[in-house]
């Protein structure tokens, strides 16, 4: 149902979601973000270019990371996420506290300055 | 079976009636053949007399004989034997009769000695006949259709050849012994059919020999009384009923079967313990395949394979050990546990193949499964020359081991091993099907928790439709698995004010179920605060930030009626937007506001999060709470069926009681998805003002 990728990259680690991240297979998602957390890096960029659907427990992963970002100094930044995903983000209210941006280079960008 | 009690009993009574007038016109006519008078009694009259006899004899033991499938083979052989023993102990007192009579004059009357004559042909025909239709049961046991013609063939040939006897044939003329030799041939055709002896065990075939032969001497006998009769008395007997072509081919047939049966029975003495060996290994084979059903335990799955084993290849001594998991257990048979211990040992030593000890490597993906029962191992001990060590496996794992022992070298051929191999697969398959039978009642005991869980959770939920002078609310709930996490209730704080809830928790099933009974304990002790919409979400999600798991979180909607003010009051922690629709414009729209789910920021900042907005409303208005399982239901094409849908369905409805916008709404969510089923909760509530 999913394809969660994860790549290391000089000063950032890029994390790409392809597919459906559901109740069942929110799992890979989690285990993308810890490895990502537990690493170094200071900047978590995830691509949301091929993410068609994300439920509530998908969601639940994003959320439960806030926390631990915060207090790691960790960025995250979203980005290519398509309108019907992004308005899942947004009803829940979680647009306002995740950086979600349209491209890329915005999101690199973003990252530096944050 | 009425009508067969009838026609039994006629020809019962017409062969008594038959046999006594034959008697009196025998003796009339020889009365007057002696006084040279004329008796006046017609030519045929007798010949007639002595068809119809025959006749009814015929059919008479024809019904009478059972069917071989319901009697017992001995006891058809018994009831021939005995009509056999009382003809002839008949026949031998009329000879002792003679013999005390000697040659006095009483035992040269022709009366007596016609009487005599045919009281013995009476009894001897009787017991042909009896005999006959026994064999007949007998041959036709496992009939084919091919003997049943063949049978039919010969018994409507003896019929005819009892009507022959109206044309006065000469006994040793060319039509006679053709349809002698005809019916003899039939008959030694027909006595090839023998598959009864088969089915005799070992005392029943000794008791059917013993049988046989008294048979065959009878037959024997009695053509040797009747021809010796007839020749002592040749001229003083007015016909010689011997000679009867339907007599003589009923002597030569019952003869030649009996003869066969016995060097048939005779013959298969020595191997009729292996047929009933092999019966008992089909029905041991049975009793395995079927113990599960017939609420045997493990334990005696495993006895009732050593017994079988033990039995099906002679063997001095056997165990079962077998390790499963929690359990240990060792059954022996002829051998004692100690011993075993020993035996063990020194079958490691001996062959030193550790592997038949480890568990086997799991299958590869082209193994045959039945093959991979048969690793069986030939072994030898000093005490015991010949083990077979056969591996029980069990959803391929290796549960343990059934150890043969035999004295002797060599002890076993291929067919017992084969044997061996079936049976100790058969107890795996029916130990595996025990342990799935387990684990089936296991999961029907969970799916009646569960069961119990909905019905609990179902009562959390407020059951009736809530209509008073100012609204009317009903409420649809549907979860996707037994349990679910959608919430939502209803609570008047004082005669003008409501506060209505809906709430859905993120992820679905059991672990959803607990956070939301959590929502209602959360809701219920908030609402009686009487508490502004931002108040209550902002204490809704203190509360809940303290016992929500870390990846949970909640949506909620929280209103307040007013219907004094005729106003509402509400705001959104995540929820989907509420579908509102005004009756004045006959349009709905989402009312957007800003808002963030409960549980995901746990401390004070939430409260920047919520905006409280207020709304009046007027009389047809309609608010449509609900949860993303209706606006997120997939169709077969992956579409969901979406917020567009949802307003346009309540747009087009509005005007309706909300019981029927509820039910129609409904209908076209489960039109859309089809036969899919619904894999979120989902809830809608909807509550019109009047």
């Amino acid at each position: 149902m999913v394809n969660v990728g994860i790549e290391f990259k000089d000063d950032y680690c890029l994390i790409t979601v392809d597919g459906e991240v559901d109740a069942s297979s929110s799992i890979y998602l989690d285990e993308a973000m810890h490895r990502a957390v537990e690493s170094n890096t200071k900047k978590i960029l995830v691509d949301c270019k091929n993410l068609r659907y994300i439920s509530s427990a998908g969601l639940g992963v994003f959320m439960s990371y806030i926390q631990e970002l915060e207090n790691k100094q960790i960025k995250l930044v979203l980005f290519n996420m398509n309108s019907k995903v992004y308005k899942v983000f947004e009803i829940l209210g979680l647009h306002q506290l995740l950086t979600i941006v349209s491209t890329e280079e915005e999101a690199k960008v973003l990252s530096d300055e944050l | 079976m009425r009508s067969y009690k009838h026609v039994i009993r006629l020809t019962l009574f017409l062969g008594i009636v038959s046999w006594l007038t034959l008697l009196v016109t025998d003796l009339v006519v020889l009365f007057g053949q002696v006084n040279h008078i004329q008796s006046g009694v017609p030519e045929g009259l007798r010949t007639v007399l002595l068809e119809i006899f025959f006749i009814a004899l015929f059919f008479y033991y024809k019904f009478i004989t059972g069917r071989a499938e319901r009697v017992n083979f001995i006891d058809l052989l018994w009831r021939v034997f005995a009509t056999g023993l009382l003809a002839t102990i008949v026949s031998l007192t009329i000879f002792l009769f003679y013999q005390l009579l000697g040659n006095s004059r009483l035992a040269e009357n022709i009366f007596l000695i016609n009487f005599f004559y045919l009281i013995i042909f009476g009894l001897v025909t009787a017991f042909l006949t009896s005999t006959l239709m026994v064999w007949k049961e007998l041959i036709l046991y496992q009939k084919s259709k091919r003997l049943l013609t063949l049978w039919s063939v010969f018994e409507y040939t003896l019929l005819l050849s009892i009507l022959l006897s109206f044309f006065p044939l000469n006994p040793i003329g060319y039509f006679y012994s053709t349809v002698l030799l005809v019916l003899l041939v039939l008959g030694l055709v027909l006595s090839v059919n023998l598959k009864w002896v088969a089915y005799l065990d070992f005392r029943q075939k000794w008791k059917s020999i013993i049988i046989m032969m008294a048979i065959a001497i009878f037959l024997a006998y009695f053509f040797l009384d009747l021809n010796s009769y007839a020749q002592n008395y040749s001229q003083v007997l007015p016909m010689e009923l011997q000679d009867n072509l339907y007599i003589s081919a009923l002597f030569g047939f019952t003869f030649i079967y009996s003869l066969f049966s016995l060097l048939v029975i005779l013959f298969n003495l020595p191997t009729s313990s292996v047929f009933e060996q092999k019966l008992e290994e089909v029905i041991n084979f049975q009793r395995l395949s079927q113990s599960t059903q017939d609420g045997y335990n493990v334990e005696q799955i495993y006895e009732i394979l050593l017994d079988s084993s033990v039995k099906a290849v002679f063997a001095d001594a056997a165990w079962i050990e077998v390790e499963d998991g929690t359990k240990s257990l060792l059954l022996t048979k002829n051998i004692s546990k100690d011993k075993v211990k020993v035996l063990k040992d020194q079958l490691q030593d001996e062959v030193n193949q550790p592997e038949i000890i480890r568990p086997l490597p799991l299958p590869l993906p082209n193994e045959d499964y039945r093959q991979r029962r048969k690793r069986h191992r030939m072994l030898k001990l000093p005490e015991y020359r010949s083990v077979l060590w056969i591996p029980l496996i069990v959803k391929n794992t290796n549960i343990g081991v059934l150890v043969i022992l035999k004295e002797v070298a060599d002890g076993y051929n291929k067919e017992m091993i084969g044997i061996i191999n079936t049976f100790a697969s058969q107890a795996c398959i029916s130990v595996e099907n025990f342990q799935l039978l387990g684990e089936t009642l296991e999961n029907e005991r969970y799916k009646e928790e569960l069961k119990i869980a909905n019905r609990v959770q179902r009562s959390l939920l407020p059951k009736k439709p809530i209509s008073n002078d100012a609204f009317d609310i009903v409420a649809f709930s549907e979860a996707a698995d037994q349990v679910g996490g959608d919430y939502y209730d209803i609570y008047q704080i004082n005669h003008h004010k409501f506060i209505i809830i809906i709430g859905d928790v993120s992820g679905k099933g059991t672990s959803a179920a607990f956070h939301m009974s959590q929502m209602k304990g959360v809701f219920h002790s908030l609402a009686q605060l009487d508490l502004s919409p931002d108040k209550f979400l902002e204490y809704a999600n203190s509360a809940l930030s303290r016992c929500l798991e870390k990846t949970s979180f909640i949506t909620a909607s929280f209103f307040v009626v007013d219907i004094e003010q005729r106003s509402i009051e509400f705001a959104r922690a995540g929820h989907c937007p509420t579908l509102y629709y005004s009756a004045q414009e006959k349009h709905a729209c989402f009312l957007e506001s800003k808002g963030l789910g409960l549980g995901i920021l746990r401390d004070k900042r939430f409260n920047n999060y919520i905006e409280v907005n207020k709304k009046n409303y007027q009389s047809g208005d309609v608010v449509v709470l609900y949860t993303d399982g209706i606006t997120e239901a997939l169709n077969a094409e992956h579409e969901q069926f979406g917020y567009e849908r949802l307003k346009c369905n309540i747009e087009k409805n509005a005007d309706k009681e909300p019981a029927l916008q509820q039910q129609l709404l409904i209908q076209q969510l489960y039109d859309f998805c089809g036969n899919r089923i619904l894999d979120d909760d989902y809830t809608v509530l909807i509550i019109r003002f009047k």
